[in-house]
């Protein structure tokens, strides 16, 4: 094979193994936006607040596996009190409205994270080697490393585990309900205030995970809240509401944005996968609002 | 008609301390004897590491100053403002700052170029000196065309050309340096190319290959750039980045494509612990450059631990950051600012009195910091001597090369002129000129 060949099926698969990363980051926007069609603002927040109190419990002496049972036990208090103080008394307001109320908590929860556990950067350290894999590359020329591969068995065990969650199981019927239509079940006695504690609680877990991975590849840092801008074109494409769609939306963000980079970039002056993710989702809203795996909306009028 | 009063009231209340949120007031009460100072911190946020040890020095050694009596008996007071290191908050802060109790700032320092950039024009008509300890617009070093701005210490074109000189000694010699390709890495920003205009005239005086890759911030995700660089297959690689995060993403990411860390060298603003620590091991070995070079056995740090964080007084609430990068970066900034006023003070013959803008200024164009000055106040190594003229606001124009073994800094060169320190200055100067020309400003005459 060729080396200028070789070399952009390194940057694609380097690109696919970025989008794995991408789509951690949103799924947990996708969990709450099904079970509440609201696009939650703090998820970055939520990912930054759960990865720096896991490395904070560490640092007070907590083992690994303690430290990351408690600070998931964290994200669901954060989760109920979310659920109390932001959620419940704005019930049956607009989606506007509860749009507005993440954007809020998500700067309280980067407030919280950073007076708790201060500002400095952390190194956290999973025991999974970010260096090539020398086999892979002795063999087929690609750089991948570890942690590369673990984001992807993570990211591919969390979509597995969430899709049967939300298609075979009564608690994922309810969420299926109470994002269709919360009155409706609640009238039927879908217990709401649950469904919205667990969904919060999922969307908890999901962020300390990403925030994991994040964290160990760039460090626990306050620029972990911007991930929530690289989620957005990807739940574009892949759409709000599908999690399979956060998965394919996360490969063809990550791979697209890195091809680009690369052979279209420098005519640009580089740095342009800041912004092509977003050209590539405009043309998505334009052409396919839903996003490929999203639900159509269908409106009488 | 009650509620609706409670209703309003709230929301005063609410306005209200969300302003007071935004300035916290500390040590405020500005009188005839007394001199206020602004500190546009940037303690929270992707920056926030910069700017806690920066601005965190700068309150201890004021809060030293005046536990031993002020400056000739003038007390220090100031006012902070978060900027979270963004240009239009920088702009408010600065707007804020300016004026308290009847008395104005005398001095603005942004620890950012976009901030600098952003309030740059206001100085003049402010009488308030831009201090730009190591970074800002770097042409602000000719005195005849910025009389209001500094880059003392030493801006990015002797920066680069620092490294650019210490990386022809490691290859051994100037002419080995044709034909070698060298990357620039950097922010996509003002700040990341800023060194450009001297890079370019270097690296094509040399015959080398200079190659330029930007990155968007924050920077978490610099695959495609290092893959880029494995293509290129470079010599070395300058790198220019700002935040904890994009800075030490670009070592781990270097490790994963097998780039060798000790042909890397990093900016001032990506050269301090808490650069290093998140990426691990994948910081072996990396090159970085010093304005002012960390470490607590300087006679001042050790008396500001004692005297200042003794007393319970300190602003770092991790102690052992003192004597860290960022924080002797902005002992090493606040100084200068003390021995400015000092100047001014006697210059004017104000001793005892605060001063003016335009006083201070002509004591921060008087600054003579001698080794034995520098020796006095106890940073003696920690910056290089240097004096300001009028024509020269850059200060030394010098850098110590350090190398990060893991766990801290080892300084591995003395302090480093450019090569050709006059062939920087006629760079700057040509750029001063021609803003001068641009916005109709007559360079001043210094006698």
């Amino acid at each position: 094979m060729g080396s200028e060949i070789l070399f952009f099926f390194e940057v694609l698969v380097g690109g696919l193994l970025a989008g794995t990363m991408y789509s951690l980051v949103a799924l947990g926007f996708v969990l709450i936006y099904k079970a509440s069609a609201t696009f939650n603002f703090a998820q970055g927040a939520m990912v930054f607040f759960a990865v720096l109190s896991f490395v904070g419990f560490m640092e007070l002496g907590l083992p690994f596996f303690l430290a990351f049972l408690v600070t998931i036990g964290l994200m669901v208090v954060v989760g109920l009190s979310t659920e109390r103080l932001v959620l419940r008394p704005l019930m049956n307001q607009s989606e506007d409205t509860l749009l507005m109320a993440t954007i809020g908590l998500g700067y309280v929860l980067e407030g919280l994270a950073q007076a708790a556990w201060g500002v400095e950067v952390r190194r956290l350290d999973l025991g999974i080697p970010d260096f090539p894999i020398m086999f892979i590359a002795d063999s087929i020329g690609i750089f991948i490393s570890a942690l590369d591969l673990t984001a992807g068995a993570v990211a591919a065990f969390m979509v597995i585990s969430l899709a049967v969650l939300f298609t075979q199981t009564k608690i994922g019927l309810g969420l299926r309900a109470v994002a269709d239509d919360p009155g409706a079940a609640s009238s039927i006695g879908i217990p709401l205030k649950h469904i919205m504690l667990l969904v919060w609680s999922a969307a908890g877990v999901v962020a300390l995970v990403a925030g994991c991975l994040w964290g160990a590849r760039a460090g626990v840092q306050f620029a972990l809240v911007d991930l929530a801008l690289k989620a957005l074109p990807v739940l574009i494409i892949g759409g709000f509401s599908s999690i399979p769609g956060a998965i394919v939306g996360g490969l063809i963000i990550g791979s697209t944005e890195k091809v680009l980079e690369v052979y279209i970039g420098p005519f640009f002056g580089g740095a342009i996968e800041g912004w092509a993710p977003y050209v590539l989702a405009v043309f998505f809203l334009l052409k396919r609002p839903e996003g490929l795996f999203g639900e159509k909306i269908i409106r009488r009028v | 008609m009650f509620n609706n009063l409670k209703r309003k009231l709230f929301i005063i209340a609410t306005i209200i301390g969300s302003l007071s949120m935004f300035s916290i007031p500390q040590n405020v009460s500005a009188g005839a004897h007394e001199q206020y100072f602004p500190i546009a911190s940037s303690r929270v946020g992707p920056y926030s590491a910069m700017g806690t040890g920066y601005y965190g020095a700068q309150i201890d050694y004021m809060n030293y100053v005046n536990m031993n009596g002020g400056v000739n008996g003038v007390m220090l007071t100031w006012q902070e403002c978060e900027t979270e290191y963004n240009a239009v908050k920088t702009v408010e802060c600065y707007q804020r700052l300016l004026e308290k109790d009847g008395q104005r700032i005398v001095v603005f320092d942004t620890l950012g170029t976009p901030g600098a950039y952003a309030v740059i024009n206001r100085m003049a008509e402010d009488n308030v000196v831009l201090a730009q300890y190591g970074y800002g617009r770097t042409d602000g070093a000719d005195g005849t065309v910025w009389p209001w701005v500094f880059n003392a210490a030493s801006h990015y074109w002797s920066q680069i050309a620092v490294k650019l000189k210490f990386m022809a000694e490691i290859e051994g010699g100037i002419p080995n340096m044709e034909g070698k390709k060298i990357v620039h890495l950097h922010i996509d920003s003002a700040y990341g190319r800023e060194p450009l205009p001297a890079m370019r005239a270097i690296t094509e005086e040399w015959g080398m290959e200079l190659v330029e890759i930007s990155i968007p911030p924050p920077g978490l995700e610099q695959q495609s750039q290092w893959l880029q660089i494995r293509k290129e297959k470079p010599d070395w690689v300058t790198f220019w980045g700002a935040g904890s995060g994009m800075n030490s993403t670009a070592m781990t990411n270097a490790a994963r494509v097998g780039f060798p860390r000790d042909r890397m060298m990093y900016v001032t603003f990506g050269a301090a612990e808490e650069d290093m620590y998140p990426a691990g091991d994948s910081a072996v070995g990396t090159y970085a450059v010093a304005n002012a070079l960390p470490g607590d056995d300087f006679p001042l740090v050790a008396a500001i631990k004692e005297q200042v964080y003794g007393a319970g007084k300190g602003n770092l609430a991790d102690e052992s950051r003192v004597g860290s990068v960022y924080w002797n970066r902005g002992l090493g900034a606040a100084v200068m600012w003390i021995e400015a006023l000092k100047n001014a003070q006697e210059m004017h013959g104000k001793v005892g009195k605060a001063v003016t803008g335009a006083e201070f200024r002509d004591g921060y164009e008087a600054l003579n910091m001698t080794t034995e000055r520098l020796a006095e106040i106890g940073i003696e190594n920690m910056v290089a001597p240097f004096s300001i003229s009028c024509e020269n606001h850059e200060g030394a124009g010098k850098f110590a090369v350090m190398q990060w073994d893991g766990e801290k800094f080892n300084q591995i060169t003395g302090w480093e002129a450019p090569l050709d320190p006059g062939y920087i200055r006629s760079l700057v100067e040509t750029s001063a000129a021609k803003f001068a020309e641009e916005n109709n400003i007559t360079p001043k005459v210094c006698s």
